[in-house]
Order: C-alpha cells, then sequence, then structure tokens
C-alpha cells in the first residue's frame, strides 16, 4: 500500500477525456515519476491530486484519507506540498519572507494572529527559515525581492518554501522546464540531496528524461490519460511500448 | 522603544513632535503677511487631518497590505459618528466610552459584511463593499429613522437621559468633553504676529492618531503583517502552503473598520451630530483618494494623503473672487479678469478640479504617491542632483559579465 493511492481517476472536459482510468501507487520515501507526451494528462492528474480538479471517476487517498472535495489547504495541511511549473511565490515579498511565511504556518493551519511581535521575536521560526535557504544555496540573496529573482532561483525558492513546511509528499510539476542545462543539473542535485537527507516522497512530472533517470525510483509512463506502463527506469529504458510512445520519438536514451 | 526597531523608532518619534507642534506648524505665515489665508492653524482642520488621518490609516491597512480595495468604508465611519452620538444621549457626555462603542459596533458591522464580502476579490470587492455601504446609507436615511433621525442626522436634545451625568438645570445643550475637560475649549497664545491656539479636541484627537499610528507600525511589522502582505501578492501560492487566506483578510477588514468607527466617534466628538451623509459613497472615495494620493501600502501616507485632502478642501475653498482681485490686482485690467476668472475655476467652489489635477498627475508620474516624491526628493538631495546615476547603473546580480573572447 503506497503513500499516495491513486485508483481508477477519470476526468473529462467537455469532449476530451483528459484522464481515462488512472492507477498510480506513490510508495513511501520512493521518487515517483510520471511522464508521457505533451497532452497525455500529466497536469490533468497532478492538479487532481491536489484539490485544484475534483475528479469525475475515481478515488485519491493520501495515507489512508481520501483527499477528494478537500480544498487545496486542508490537502496541503495533510502534508501534500506542491511545485508549480511557473513559480509561484510572493513576488513582493523578500527571499526571506517568503521562507518566513511557511515557517509561521503551522501544519495545522489555524489562523494565528502574531499581530503584536515582531518577526525578530520569534528565533525559532527565523534560525529555521535561514537554514532553509542556506539549504538550496540562497542565503545571500535573502533582501532582494522575490520578482526579481531568476528562473531558476524562483524555483530553488519555491522548493525551499514546499520544504520548510516538512512535507510527506513533495508534488513537482515540471521543476526543470525552460532552465538551461547548468541549473536543471543543479536542480537535479538539490533534489537528490533533498532525497538522502528526508524522509520524502517525491512525485515528479518531467519532460527532461535526463532529470527522470536520474532521480527516480519508479516511472509511470502516461498516454492519452492512461497509464502505459509503470516500471523501474531500467526497465522503462528498453520498454517497447514506450519507445514507440514517447521516447523513441523524441530522445534518445 | 516600544518593540520597534530604531528607524521605526525614529519615525514615530518625528510624527509625535510633529502632532505636538502642528499649532506652529500650521501657521507658518503672519497675520498680516496677505499670505495669512494658507494657515491651517485653527482647531477645526487640524481635528480634521487627525482624524481622517485615523481613517484612512486604517483603510491602508487593508488597501495597502491585503490589496482588497474597499468602496464602502464610510459606512464604518458613519455608524461610528451615530453609535457615538447615542453614548452622548443615553449615558455621559465623556467621549471615552463614546468612541469605544463606536469602535465596537463599526467592528462588529465590518464582521457582517466582510464575511460576505471577503468571498469575492477583485472588483467585485470592491463592488460589494460599496453596495452595502449604500445600503447602510439608504437605510440610515429611510428605514432606520428612529434611531438615526433620518434626513436630520442624529442631535443631542436637552430631554436626553444621560444617565452617568445627572440631570442639568442648563438650558444650552452640553458639550462633549473628556472627564471635566470641554472638548471645545482651548488656550489661544499670541505671540510673533499669530495666534496659536491650542485645543483640547485637537490634543485628544492627535493622542489618539498617535496611538493609532503606532499600533499601525506594529501591525506593517508583525508577521499578521507579513502574513497580509503575502496574500496581497499571491492568494495561490498561501492556498497550497496550508493557509486559508480568509481569516487573515477578514481580521484586516474588521482592523480597518474599526480605525474607521473610530474615526467617526472622534467626528462625533467634535461635534455632537451625526448624519446620513457621513456614510454616502463620496466619502468612501475620498479615503480611497487620500491613500493612494499620499502611497497606499506606506505607514506616512495616509496620513500625509488626509493631510493634503483636507488642508486642500479648507484652503483653497475659502479663495474665491474678491481675494483672487486682491492678489491680482497689480495686473492691467482686461488681463486681470482673465486670470482671476481662470484661477477662481481651481478655488473656491472649484477647489476639487485642483484636487483632481493633483490626484492625476500624482498618480501618473508618482505611482507611489507622495511618500514616493519625498523619497525621490531625498535621493536627488544625497546625491548632488544626479538621481539618475545608480538608477542606470548595470546591476551586477543580473547583468553578466561581458565574456572574453575565447578561441
Amino acid at each position: 500500500m503506497g503513500i499516495l493511492e491513486v485508483k481508477g481517476v477519470g476526468k473529462r472536459f467537455g469532449g476530451l477525456q483528459a484522464l481515462g482510468d488512472v492507477n498510480l501507487s506513490v510508495q513511501e520515501n520512493t521518487v515517483h515519476a510520471i511522464i508521457g507526451p505533451n497532452g497525455a494528462g500529466k497536469s490533468t492528474l497532478l492538479n487532481c491530486l491536489v484539490g485544484k480538479l475534483i475528479p469525475d471517476t475515481g478515488s485519491v487517498t493520501f495515507d489512508g484519507n481520501s483527499v477528494l472535495g478537500r480544498k487545496p489547504h486542508e490537502i496541503n495541511q495533510m502534508g501534500i506540498s506542491r511545485v508549480f511549473q511557473t513559480p509561484e511565490i510572493f513576488g513582493d515579498l523578500t527571499v526571506m519572507e517568503n521562507v518566513l511565511i511557511p515557517c509561521f504556518a503551522k501544519r495545522d493551519g489555524a489562523f494565528r494572529m502574531h499581530a503584536y511581535e515582531s518577526i525578530e521575536q520569534e528565533p525559532d521560526i527565523v534560525n529555521k527559515a535561514e537554514q532553509m535557504l542556506i539549504d538550496v544555496n540562497m542565503i545571500e540573496k535573502r533582501h532582494m525581492t522575490g520578482s526579481s529573482l531568476s528562473r531558476g532561483d524562483k524555483r530553488r525558492l519555491e522548493m525551499a518554501m514546499c520544504l520548510a513546511q516538512d512535507p510527506r509528499l513533495l508534488l513537482l510539476d515540471e521543476p526543470t522546464a525552460g532552465m538551461a542545462r547548468a541549473d536543471t543539473n543543479n536542480t537535479i542535485d538539490l533534489l537528490k540531496q533533498i532525497k538522502e537527507e528526508r524522509d520524502i516522497t517525491m512525485a515528479i512530472i518531467e519532460h527532461d528524461m535526463h532529470v527522470v533517470f536520474s532521480l527516480a525510483d519508479r516511472i509511470t509512463v502516461l498516454a492519452q490519460g492512461t497509464p502505459l506502463v509503470e516500471d523501474t527506469p531500467d526497465n522503462i529504458k528498453g520498454h517497447p511500448k514506450v519507445k514507440e510512445a514517447y521516447l523513441g520519438e523524441t530522445q534518445e536514451v | 522603544m516600544l518593540g520597534l526597531n530604531k528607524t521605526d523608532s525614529k519615525f514615530l518619534l518625528i510624527v509625535i513632535l510633529l502632532t505636538l507642534f502642528t499649532p506652529f506648524l500650521m501657521q507658518p505665515f503672519a497675520a498680516d503677511s496677505g499670505l495669512d489665508q494658507f494657515n491651517g492653524g485653527y482647531p477645526d482642520l487640524m481635528q480634521k487631518v487627525a482624524i481622517f488621518g485615523i481613517f484612512a490609516v486604517g483603510f491602508n491597512i487593508l488597501f495597502g497590505l491585503t490589496g482588497y480595495l474597499s468602496f464602502g468604508h464610510a459606512a464604518f465611519l458613519g455608524m461610528g459618528s451615530y453609535a457615538a452620538v447615542w453614548m452622548f444621549k443615553l449615558l455621559t457626555m465623556n467621549v471615552i466610552p463614546a468612541i469605544l462603542l463606536s469602535m465596537i459596533v463599526s467592528g462588529l458591522l465590518a464582521v457582517i459584511i466582510g464575511y460576505i464580502s471577503l468571498r469575492r476579490s477583485g472588483i467585485y470587492f470592491s463592488i460589494l463593499t460599496l453596495a452595502f455601504a449604500q445600503m447602510c446609507y439608504k437605510m440610515a436615511y429611510s428605514v432606520l429613522t428612529p434611531i438615526t433621525n433620518g434626513e436630520t442626522g442624529l442631535q443631542l436634545s436637552l430631554s436626553d437621559p444621560r444617565i452617568l451625568d445627572g440631570a442639568t438645570e442648563s438650558t444650552s445643550l452640553p458639550v462633549t468633553n473628556i472627564f471635566g475637560l470641554a472638548m471645545n475649549s482651548s488656550y489661544k497664545l499670541e505671540a510673533l504676529n499669530r495666534v496659536f491656539t491650542f485645543n483640547v479636541g485637537f490634543y485628544f484627537c492627535a493622542v489618539i492618531a498617535i496611538i493609532a499610528f503606532y499600533i499601525a507600525i506594529r501591525l506593517f511589522r508583525s508577521p499578521f503583517g507579513m502574513m497580509l502582505r503575502a496574500v496581497k501578492s499571491n492568494q495561490t501560492r498561501m492556498n497550497y502552503m496550508g493557509l486559508n487566506t480568509k481569516p487573515y483578510t477578514l481580521a484586516a477588514f474588521v482592523i480597518s473598520g474599526m480605525y474607521a468607527g473610530l474615526a467617526g466617534g472622534l467626528l462625533a466628538a467634535m461635534d455632537p451630530l451625526a448624519g446620513a451623509d457621513r456614510m454616502l459613497w463620496t466619502a468612501s472615495g475620498e479615503v480611497v483618494i487620500m491613500t493612494i494620493l499620499g502611497g497606499a501600502g506606506t505607514l506616512m501616507g495616509p496620513v500625509l494623503g488626509a493631510g493634503v485632502i483636507k488642508y486642500l478642501e479648507n484652503i483653497f475653498s475659502k479663495i474665491n473672487e474678491s481675494v483672487l482681485h486682491s492678489w491680482f490686482h497689480w495686473l492691467p485690467d482686461g488681463l486681470e479678469e482673465v486670470v482671476v476668472w481662470v484661477f477662481a475655476r481651481f478655488t473656491g467652489e472649484g477647489w476639487h478640479l485642483t484636487l483632481g489635477l493633483t490626484f492625476m498627475l500624482v498618480v501618473t508620474f508618482l505611482p507611489g504617491g507622495l511618500v514616493e516624491g519625498i523619497k525621490r526628493l531625498k535621493k536627488l538631495t544625497k546625491r548632488g542632483g544626479k538621481p539618475k546615476d545608480k538608477l542606470d547603473a548595470p546591476d551586477p546580480e543580473h547583468t553578466p559579465t561581458p565574456s572574453k573572447h575565447v578561441v
């Protein structure tokens, strides 16, 4: 039984069957990659997991509890954090403040005023935020505003914000999309480091096979809304069906 | 000082000094200098600046921090006034219980209006708040006449019970006071060819304004303030971080509603009379203009905006054609008429035109409001009149060093 169980999930947009009958089981403390050509339904599936979309059929359970019908912030409170394809950070706030916010927001999501004390009066939280920035190697940029960062830095900042919450499951939507090779490699190293240091499960949606094969423990190939095959990276590489649907025409592996 | 860091303490100290010396500062021109109509040293104007400063500072907590533009804040102002006048009628002429009640009542109204309006954001939120404020205005005018006294407005009368004050034999209406010290009493000091007025009402408003301002600084610098700025910046991220934004925005809405109620209560304390006009949408628009003119999201901006607008309203509206004629009497006859005619459009009744032009210019050239203007001036003076150098200088963080030509 995996930490995240997706059973028979289907989603239809008008006449388009975006997801057919998706079954997926993500095991705890592994990196599970979901790959597939454009329009395969990867992002739709991810949106169903975080509560942005509600699937028409099927069930999604996280750690035994259904996530369907819950609001995004409630799903996050269960321990699922998401890194977006276009980084969602607080552009008007400084890098430090960006990380301070998830540090203040405790897992229960309860409303806390904190209106009278100043931020400096909470050394635990400040230290934790600083540590997060050191982890993603962004501590020198802590006084810059979010919107002035480069795309790669924004992504790293977003990852730091997600990790500051100590999530059990981290969902990454194309974490290296639109990045230069060097930035991509940095991101891979960062993710590897996260995987080693923490008890964390990751689900990655990715186009870049280099990223997928250097990180994933298991890979699910999605095509036209249905999973073609699920296996280890080594087996996927040689799988004839996958080659036919996806790899063969895009990239030599 | 008081849990503020060095810069903020200095800032607060400057504000306190400025407020305490307002009677002097607002009287720069001697009585016979011919410019004395530009003096703003009389209690009425100073009180208004302090009160609307509170109103705008509170509005800025909502608009400046969360970005939710409320067009219905006048409802809380009016509500505060009504509550305060009722307190004067029923309990006592002492202003303390009155302003406390006005804050509580408008806070409760803010909970209701906020709870419903905050289901939407952006323009829909603005329209919802506007609709609620207009509803309050219409209700105060019509169905709620027993409470609000409709068109005439709520006034004191000799037959009011005033339980704590006891019955008086006096045939004139009692005045608002703070523990016996009448709000409209003032001490006049004549010096340097000027009359300086130290008014109890103004100093009471000023002290409350300073406290309100101090609380606003604390709010801005607190984690709560940071959360509100985060709401303005990216609600999606807030949600995907497990934070429900609604309690935060509602808290901000209620706090700013209470600030507005406090301002309304003070207006009633200075002049115990409350009319439905105070809830009209133009009053809501005025606070929006004050905040944007001064600089939304900054601490000093709203106060500055309130000061400028109330000054313009009081001073410019007093410059009528005869004053203009006395200014331009040295011009040849035909020209004088023309010049006076042109200037008369912008002064007296036409002071709104001046306000509109100022607002337009500020929004176009100083999107950050007057505060941004002051900052730019500071930069200008600091770097010997060459402000462009640093702005144009390449930012090393983002400009890569030109690569060496490698064969």
